[in-house]
């Protein structure tokens, strides 16, 4: 069992990336991010992780978006590794060009990731990222999906949970907020075009994030990794409380954690006694309206049917851990 | 050497000669011959160390190519119409990128309603991206300027975009001189790019420009259309002393001389041009053509020179801004310095509508005759040449019968 302390305890082929002095530190401190936020945090995870295994060989291709908008606004830059920026729904494109272009060059060892987030991801870059996929392109894509618009004000994607509140599905008499039976299921996406590698992860579990990069960044072909990143604005939360989010979205089988090989479910994180969704869903604002005066318990309901689901199809229960 | 090819043929040709390191398209009437041809040459290997990707949008194509060029790599897209409407959000990020990228566009008029066929309306639509555009006359102009645009667009770190009048040009049949590998080497030096991706130098393309910046940026790329104006015009006569045949350049006179009227156009339907105004000269008339070839940067000066004399213009203009009018003959008049020369302006071949010489020369010797010009009315700024007034009327009757009966219907 991996352990989630980051501490420096550890011996240091165990630690965690981000408990080492020498990390590269990818994204630098001085960047415009929201306290509390979940994306800058995953993102420096993942570029660092990367940064060690390939010994800086990386190029980073990023998405229109929060990650983009208040990491690097001229003149000021907090990425430490080549970086490159053209538009919100094109970035698995660009990212391609970016990997024929070194492997041209005979620089086939400088690794590039493509990162954005679920809206860039799901929506408006879903026809490129499939595109990539089925050309097995040789990139890493991550997708940071704190399930909303954050960047232009919390409006709904198509990775919003059913029943939150966006700024486009706010609830009214009648109507609880995004509705039932809508949004798309990418890592599944990403699976069925058969690519060397899928993954989810979570920031509440670092060790685990920063291992799955660590894997898929030496892998060839096309790679997805789905990091859950809470958003303290959008879900309305304190900002102290991030790591805990989604800690909790993960034990009660809401995020679950897996791996795929080539289309084929290979391990998962496994869930102990699972936690009911009653308890992750309350402490938000996106969802206050399930709760209170006008409860809805069906719908709570409903999602915890979501969440059972995912633990039996993600084998949550502890049959198909590598752990 | 010459060879009997079709026009997309030769451009392929001559991108291929280039040695670009990454072709990436997409399907679209009247582009896909081109690069049909470019992926054959890649799979022979006798476009080597190129990389040749399928996509599945323009959207991509053009992405791909933003991808290849930043990280280094001399790269090239093509398409057409609704396709460069689709990729139009690229097109604009890589001038603001100054990544200099070089597209065939197979000019094809834009739906609704669906029509494949040859005028300049895509053009037009990406008129304002920054990006220099060339229209060549021939398709020996289209392979030669295909040449000079990589030059001209490495040399500016701008994207060059060559018009190609999409059928007329690119399924015409005719003979071209393909230059060796060793004449396009000597003219077009091996592409090393100013700024890219680099693991050794890391830095950040494509950031956040705030309102204190933006200003600025736009002035330097309006700036560097200027500076290409030099470019283009120095290009030229180096392309001809090298190869010793003229393409390219900023514009270009025919019989100017003593011309009252003096026909301006672009692209392929010069040709027609000119043999009507031959025709028309031997009969006494005093016609004279002036052909833009750089349409981005425009060459309001080398224009304005070209046309002082004549009192009359003519603008041939194969697409038009409906609610304003013709597009090129604004562009004209604004840089003409004499307010009171008379600027008169030809919609014609729009959604690749034939344009004969005897249509063209109706026109020129009684629709557009100097005292009737002289008398019109505002609704007479722009003729519509060989618009059939038949099909209008009846267009108007069948909308007015079928609108009534569906709301006595409701």
């Amino acid at each position: 069992m991996t352990s989630l302390t980051i501490g420096n305890r550890l011996d240091d082929q165990d630690a965690a990336e981000q408990s080492k002095y020498d990390r590269h530190n990818s994204l630098t401190s001085g960047h415009r991010a929201c306290q509390g936020c979940g994306e800058a945090l995953a993102a420096r995870c993942v570029i660092d992780a990367a940064h060690r295994v390939t010994g800086g060989n990386i190029a980073v291709v990023n998405a229109t978006g929060c990650l983009e908008v208040f990491s690097c606004v001229y003149p000021e830059n907090s990425w430490r590794v080549p970086w490159l920026h053209s538009l919100f729904g094109n970035t698995a494109a660009v990212a391609t060009g970016v990997a024929s272009a070194f492997a041209l060059a005979g620089s086939k060892d400088t690794r590039v990731i493509a990162q954005g987030g679920d809206g860039s991801t799901f929506d408006i870059g879903l026809g490129c990222l499939s595109g990539m996929f089925d050309r097995n392109d040789d990139v890493l894509y991550v997708c940071y999906d704190n399930q909303a618009y954050m960047n232009t004000g919390v409006q709904r994607s198509s990775a919003t949970p059913v029943f939150a509140r966006t700024a486009t599905t706010l609830p009214t008499k009648g109507y609880m907020g995004n509705s039932i039976g809508t949004g798309k299921n990418v890592p599944a996406i990403a699976m069925a075009h058969g690519i060397p590698y899928v993954a989810t992860a979570s920031i509440a579990n670092i060790r685990d994030l920063e291992e799955k990069i660590s894997k898929a960044i030496l892998l060839r072909g096309s790679r997805y990794v789905h990091v859950h990143v809470p958003c303290p604005l959008g879900w309305g939360y304190p900002p102290s409380e991030t790591i805990r989010m989604a800690r909790m979205a993960v034990e009660c089988g809401l995020f679950p954690l897996f791996e795929a090989e080539n289309g084929v479910l290979v391990g998962s994180t496994p869930v102990d006694n699972p936690k009911p969704v009653d308890d992750y869903l309350r402490i938000q604002r996106r969802f206050a309206h399930l709760f209170g005066k006008n409860a809805s318990p069906d719908s709570i309901e409903a999602l915890q049917q979501i969440a059972s689901r995912n633990i039996e199809k993600y084998r949550l229960s502890g049959e198909l851990s590598h752990e | 050497m010459l060879h009997q090819l079709e026009g997309s043929q030769a451009i392929a040709k001559a991108v291929a000669l280039c040695r670009p390191g990454m072709v990436c398209a997409y399907p679209i009437t009247p582009q896909t011959h081109i690069v049909e041809h470019l992926g054959e040459l890649v799979h022979a290997g006798e476009l080597w160390n190129c990389d040749y990707v399928n996509v599945e949008s323009e959207m991509a194509a053009i992405s791909v190519t933003i991808g290849s060029q930043a990280a280094g790599v001399r790269s090239y897209t093509a398409t057409s119409s609704q396709g460069l409407l689709y990729m139009i959000e690229g097109v604009y990020n890589a001038s603001g990128l100054e990544l200099p990228i070089v597209m065939t566009l197979g000019n094809r008029a834009i739906g609704s309603p669906i029509n494949i066929w040859n005028d300049h309306s895509d053009a037009m639509a990406v008129r304002d991206a920054g990006w220099i555009m060339l229209f060549p006359e021939t398709n020996q102009e289209a392979a030669d300027l295909h040449i000079q645009a990589f030059k001209i667009a490495e040399t500016l770190q701008c994207p060059v975009m060559v018009c190609v009048d999409g059928f007329v040009l690119t399924h015409a049949y005719e003979q071209v001189d393909i230059p060796s590998q060793e004449m396009v080497d000597d003219f077009l030096p091996h592409y090393k790019p100013q700024v890219c991706l680099d693991v050794a130098n890391p830095l950040a393309i494509g950031t956040m420009v705030p309102p204190e910046y933006f200003m600025e940026v736009r002035y330097l790329a309006h700036k560097k259309q200027f500076e290409a104006l030099k470019i283009i015009e120095h290009e030229e006569k180096n392309f001809h002393e090298k190869f010793e045949r003229h393409a390219g350049g900023l514009i270009r006179t025919y019989k100017t001389e003593g011309a009252e009227t003096i026909i301006v156009a672009m692209g392929s339907v010069l040709g027609t041009i000119k043999d009507t105004v031959d025709e028309l000269n031997a009969q006494g008339g005093k016609f004279g053509v002036v052909s833009i070839v750089s349409y981005r940067p425009f060459p309001s000066e080398a224009l304005e020179a070209a046309l002082a004399i004549a009192p009359h213009v003519v603008v041939v203009e194969k697409a038009l801004a409906v609610g304003i009018g013709g597009i090129l003959s604004q562009e004209v008049k604004l840089c003409l310095k004499n307010p009171r020369k008379k600027v008169s302006s030809i919609i014609a071949g729009l959604g690749g509508r034939a344009i004969t010489k005897s249509m063209l020369k109706h026109c020129l010797e009684h629709d557009l005759h100097w005292e009737k010009i002289l008398s019109w009315e505002e609704d007479h700024r722009e003729i519509f040449l060989g618009l059939n007034h038949d099909t209008i009327k009846k267009e108007f009757e069948s909308v007015k019968n079928c609108c009534c009966k569906q709301k006595e219907n409701q």
